[in-house]
C-alpha cells in the first residue's frame, strides 16, 4: 500500500514495528513504532504511555517534511 | 458427443494476405483454416473444428485497440468458440502483442487461448498471464518445432484437463495455485535436506519474492500548512464494523469521516485477525493515531488532519490486493489534494 | 531418554456406561466427562457431541484438538505444568488412543478459530477429518475477559484429553512407537559420520489467541530454548489456540509432531539429529532481532551442519524465519525452511511478507487465500455463521438457504501446517 500511493508522488511515511519488513518491501520513509498489537502506544507505561505516542508522531511529520533519497529509517534521537 | 469450437488468430502475413504493406489491414474473417492453422487444426480434428481464422494487420491492431476488440466481440457472439489459438508470433514484436491483446480479451471471456513465442518477444509478458504461451524458436523458420507442442496443449484443453508449464513447454502464467500431494510437508522436507547436505541439486517450492522499488517522493516544503491523511492496515473500524471488513486476507478498505472526532477511542475497535485486540480496543489510537495529529493540528504544527480515515487489514491479505487498496487509496488522496500521508501498520 | 507410545487403534465412538476401548471402538461417559469439565473455573456449561470420519457433520468454530492419552510409566503426567505438576516429561510410556481427538468449540473468542468438515471436498483439506472426534462445546460464564475465556477454553481441551485417555490405561496396544535419543556426546560417538540437524520450532507468541506454551510457560516470556525432541511428543507444548486456523500448530500437532517424528526415522542413518529449539516469534523488532540472532547461536553451539526451520502463522513471522535463515545460512549451516503463503485468491500474488538471498530451499504448505466450496452438512456441531468472523470467511460466506459455505483455507483447521503435518502445496501455473 505505502508505494502504491507514494506512487502518485505523495510522500508517506510507514509507521511500522517489524521494519525489516518495511524496508525489504520499499517503504521510503520508515519510522519504528513500539509493538504489533500497539504499534503507537504502550499500555506498560500507564501514564508515561503520552509523551512515547506524541514523540513518535511527530518524528513521523519531521520524517514528511525531511527529503530521501533511499528507505530511511527515522530512529529516536540519542539520548 | 459434438466437436469443440475453434478459432485462430493470425496476422496479415501468416494470413497470406501480404507482408509488410499490408500490416494496415483491418479485421477480416474466413470461415477456414490459412496458414499454420490448417497444420494444427488438422492434428486435433478428432475432437475440434475450426470456426473462423480471424485475421487482421499487426499495425492496424496497435493502433485502433478499440475497434480491433469491438470486431473481437462480434465474432465471439457469432462463433462462441471453446479454445482460441493465437499465432506463433515467434520474435515478431507487434504481432506477438496482437496475440497478447487477442488472449487477454478472450481471457476475461473465459476461453482458453493457446499461443506460440520467443522468450524476447514484447508481448510475452502480457500473454503468458492469458494464455497458455509455448516457447519458440525467434523466427518462422522454426515453426515446424513450435507446432507439436501447441497441438499437444490443445489437446489436454479440449479434453478438460490442467495443462502444466513444465511438462508442456509453455511460459507459466505465475498462478500459484494450491494441490494436494501425496507426501507431506515435513516429508518433503526431509528429502530436500538430505539432498542439500549431501550437496545434490534440490527445488524450492517457493522462489523468494522480488520487491520493486519506488522513488521517494519529495518532502513536505510546510508542514505548518500540509493536510495529512491517516491510513492504516491495523484494521480499525467504527464499532460494529459497519462495511463488514474482513479480519484477515482483506477484500476491501473503508474510509469514515473523522472531521468531527478529537480521538478514535471510545468508537472505534479492530477486527484484524493478527494480533491481540485488547489494546487496540481499549484504546484504538494506539494504531491509528488520530488523538495525536489532532493535537498537532491544534498546535499549527501541521496545517489539517485530513477529513477521512483509511482503514484495511494487512494481514494475510495478499500483495496484489494491498497494492490495489494503495492504488484507490492514493487516486482520492491526490484528488483531495492531501499533501502527506501517515500509514500504520500493526 | 526413551518415550514409548503404545497406540490403541481407535476406528470408531460411541456414549457409554464408562470410558472404554471395546475392540476399535472408544466409549465415552459422557455424564462423567461433562460433570468433570464443568469444575474447569470459568466454564458455564458443556455439550458433548462426537463425530466420525465420513459423517455429513460439519464442526466450527473450532479452537483447539488434542489426542487422548494417559502417561503410565514414567513422570510428567498430563499435562506437566499446566494440567499437573511441573515435571520433566519425555521419559516412559504413554498410550495413547491412535485415531481419536478431542476438539474444543464454543463462542468464539477471537478469529483465528476454524472450521472441520468430516466428509466431501472440506475433509480432503484437514487431517482432523480423518479422526473420531469428541466435540466439546464449552459456554463460559458471563462477563469474562477475553484472556480468560481463551485459557478457560484451553484447559477444557487438554483435561478433556486426560478424562478421555484414562480409556486406553487397560487396552491393548495394537502398536507401539519408540523415541530414543542419548546426549549429544553419546549420540556424536555412536555416529561420528553422519550430519548433526537441529529443527527449530517457531512458535507465535504474541498475545491473545497468539501465545504457545511450554511446560505452561507463555513462550513470549522466554528465550529461544533447547528442548529434547520427546518433551514435545509428550505434552510438553501446548497451543494457546493461535495464529489463523489453517497454520496454527493444535496441541495434537505438538503431541506428534511430524518433523520432529521424521527426523528420528532419519537418525542414526541419514542425520544426527541433536535436538529441538523453540524460537517464539515476537511483536517487536528488537525482540525478533534476539531471538532469530539467539536461535541460529543455539544451532552453531549444538554443532549443527542442517537445520530445518518451520514457521508458525504469516505475515511478520515471515521477517523472523527468513532472518533465522540468513543468520545459519552465513555461519555455514544449511537450512530448510517450511512455510505457507499468501498468495491471493487467484494465487498471482507474493507469497511472503519478506524476503531473503539465503533461502533457497522452501516447501510451501499452501495458499492461505486458496478458495474452497463446502457443501450443505447434515449436521452442524456448533454455529455456522461463526464463519463470518473467523480469518478465511467474510459476511456472507455462509449461505444460510442452502447450507453451502465458502472460505478460504485459511479458515480450515490444519489446511496448511507449517510442520508438514498435511500434505497441500502450491505448484506454480
Amino acid at each position: 500500500m505505502v508505494k502504491e500511493i507514494e506512487r502518485y508522488g505523495l510522500p508517506i511515511v510507514h509507521m511500522a514495528t517489524i521494519t525489516t519488513i518495511s524496508k525489504s518491501v520499499g517503504a521510503n520513509r520508515i519510522v519504528p513504532t513500539v509493538a504489533i498489537p500497539y504499534p503507537v502506544g504502550n499500555p506498560a507505561l500507564a501514564e508515561k504511555e503520552e509523551p512515547v505516542r506524541e514523540e513518535l508522531v511527530e518524528r513521523a511529520i519531521t520524517a514528511l517534511g525531511t527529503e530521501v533519497t533511499e528507505p530511511t529509517i527515522f530512529k529516536a534521537e540519542e539520548i | 458427443m459434438s466437436k469443440k469450437k475453434v478459432l485462430y488468430y493470425l496476422n496479415q502475413f501468416f494470413g497470406q494476405i501480404g507482408g509488410e504493406d499490408q500490416a494496415h489491414i483491418p479485421p477480416q474473417i474466413k470461415e477456414e483454416a490459412v496458414g499454420p492453422g490448417t497444420a494444427i487444426v488438422g492434428q486435433i480434428a478428432d475432437a475440434a473444428e475450426l470456426v473462423a481464422t480471424f485475421i487482421c494487420g499487426d499495425n492496424y491492431f496497435n493502433e485502433n485497440r478499440d475497434a480491433v476488440v469491438k470486431e473481437l466481440e462480434a465474432a465471439y457472439e457469432k462463433y462462441q468458440p471453446d479454445l482460441v489459438i493465437a499465432g506463433p508470433a515467434f520474435n515478431a514484436g507487434r504481432y506477438g502483442v496482437a496475440c497478447a491483446g487477442v488472449a487477454k480479451f478472450f481471457n476475461e471471456k473465459g476461453v482458453p487461448v493457446v499461443s506460440g513465442m520467443y522468450e524476447e518477444n514484447p508481448g510475452l509478458e502480457e500473454a503468458r498471464a492469458a494464455a497458455y504461451v509455448v516457447s519458440t524458436g525467434d523466427s518462422a523458420g522454426t515453426m515446424r518445432k513450435a507446432i507439436p507442442p501447441m497441438v499437444k496443449l490443445c489437446q489436454k484443453l479440449l479434453k478438460g484437463e490442467t495443462p502444466k508449464p513444465l511438462e508442456d513447454d509453455y511460459f507459466a502464467q505465475g498462478k500459484r495455485l494450491t494441490i494436494l500431494v501425496e507426501k507431506d510437508g515435513s516429508e518433503r522436507a526431509m528429502e530436500m535436506l538430505l539432498k542439500r547436505l549431501k550437496g545434490e541439486e534440490f527445488t524450492t517450492e517457493l522462489p523468494m519474492p522480488v520487491f520493486d522499488v519506488v522513488e521517494p517522493a519529495a518532502a513536505i516544503a510546510d508542514l505548518s500548512k500540509a493536510t495529512i491523511a491517516l491510513v492504516t492496515s491495523g484494521g480499525i473500524v467504527p464499532q460494529g464494523n459497519p462495511d463488514h471488513i474482513q479480519s484477515a486476507s482483506a477484500q476491501m478498505w473503508g474510509k469514515y469521516d473523522v472531521s468531527e472526532l478529537k480521538e478514535l477511542k471510545g468508537t472505534y475497535c479492530t477486527i484484524h485477525g493478527g494480533y491481540d485486540p485488547v489494546y487496540a480496543n481499549e484504546w484504538a489510537d494506539r494504531v491509528a493515531p488520530l488523538d495525536e495529529l489532532k493535537k498537532l493540528e491544534a498546535a499549527g504544527k501541521i496545517g489539517s488532519v485530513y477529513k477521512y480515515f483509511y482503514t484495511t487489514t494487512g494481514t494475510g491479505t495478499s500483495v496484489a490486493n494491498s497494492e490495489k487498496f494503495g492504488r484507490e487509496i492514493g487516486a482520492e488522496l491526490k484528488e483531495a489534494g492531501v499533501d502527506g500521508v501517515i500509514l500504520t501498520s500493526t | 531418554m526413551k518415550l514409548e507410545l503404545q497406540n490403541v487403534k481407535i476406528t470408531d465412538l460411541e456414549f457409554g456406561p464408562k470410558m472404554d476401548v471395546v475392540g476399535e471402538k472408544l466409549i465415552i461417559d459422557k455424564e462423567l466427562l461433562r460433570e468433570k469439565l464443568l469444575k474447569v473455573p470459568g466454564v458455564k456449561e458443556i455439550k458433548i457431541d462426537l463425530a466420525k470420519p465420513g459423517e455429513k457433520c460439519r464442526i466450527i468454530p473450532v479452537k483447539d484438538v488434542i489426542e487422548p492419552r494417559v502417561k503410565v510409566e514414567g513422570k510428567g503426567k498430563g499435562f506437566p505444568g499446566v494440567t499437573a505438576e511441573v515435571e520433566p516429561c519425555g521419559d516412559g510410556v504413554v498410550k495413547v488412543l491412535k485415531g481419536a481427538a478431542v476438539v474444543t468449540i464454543g463462542d468464539i473468542v477471537g478469529f483465528q478459530e476454524g472450521v472441520i468438515d468430516m466428509w466431501g471436498e472440506g475433509a480432503k483439506w484437514t487431517p482432523f477429518s480423518k479422526t473420531c472426534n469428541i466435540v466439546v462445546d464449552i459456554t463460559p460464564e458471563a462477563g469474562l475477559h477475553p484472556h480468560e475465556h481463551e485459557a478457560t477454553c484451553r484447559l477444557v481441551g487438554l483435561r478433556a484429553s486426560e478424562l478421555i485417555g484414562e480409556a486406553a490405561r487397560e487396552a491393548e496396544a495394537q502398536e507401539s512407537e519408540v523415541y530414543e535419543l542419548e546426549d549429544n556426546h553419546a549420540e556424536r560417538k555412536k555416529y561420528p559420520d553422519l550430519p548433526g540437524v537441529v529443527y527449530v520450532e517457531m512458535l507465535i507468541s504474541q498475545g491473545l489467541l497468539h501465545d504457545g506454551y511450554a511446560y505452561g510457560v507463555n513462550t513470549s516470556q522466554i528465550l529461544p530454548t533447547i528442548i529434547h525432541p520427546n518433551e514435545e511428543l509428550d505434552n510438553a507444548i501446548i497451543s494457546g489456540n493461535c495464529v489463523a486456523a489453517c497454520d496454527k500448530i493444535t496441541t495434537y500437532q505438538h503431541q506428534n509432531n511430524k518433523v520432529i517424528k521424521d527426523l528420528f526415522k532419519l537418525h542414526g542413518k541419514e542425520i544426527n539429529f541433536l535436538g529441538v529449539i523453540l524460537a517464539p516469534e515476537m511483536t517487536t523488532l528488537d525482540g525478533k532481532l534476539r531471538v532469530c540472532d539467539y536461535t541460529a547461536k543455539l544451532c552453531k553451539l549444538l554443532g549443527a551442519e542442517g537445520v530445518i526451520i518451520s514457521e508458525e502463522g504469516y505475515g511478520n513471522p515471515d521477517s523472523d524465519l527468513v532472518m533465522i535463515c540468513s543468520r545459519c545460512e552465513k555461519m555455514g549451516m544449511k537450512t530448510v525452511l517450511i512455510t505457507d503463503e499468501c498468495s491471493g485468491w487467484d494465487g498471482m500474488s507474493q507469497p511472503l511478507t519478506d524476503t531473503a538471498a539465503e533461502a533457497v530451499a522452501v516447501i510451501s504448505t499452501g495458499n492461505v487465500s486458496h478458495v474452497v466450496e463446502l457443501e450443505k452438512a447434515d449436521r452442524v456441531l456448533g454455529d455456522s455463521e461463526a464463519i463470518a468472523n473467523l480469518a478465511g470467511g467474510w459476511a456472507g460466506a455462509y449461505n444460510p438457504e442452502d447450507g453451502t459455505m465458502k472460505c478460504e483455507l485459511n479458515a480450515v483447521i490444519g489446511a496448511t501446517s507449517e510442520i508438514g503435518y498435511h500434505n497441500a502445496t502450491v505448484e506454480l501455473y
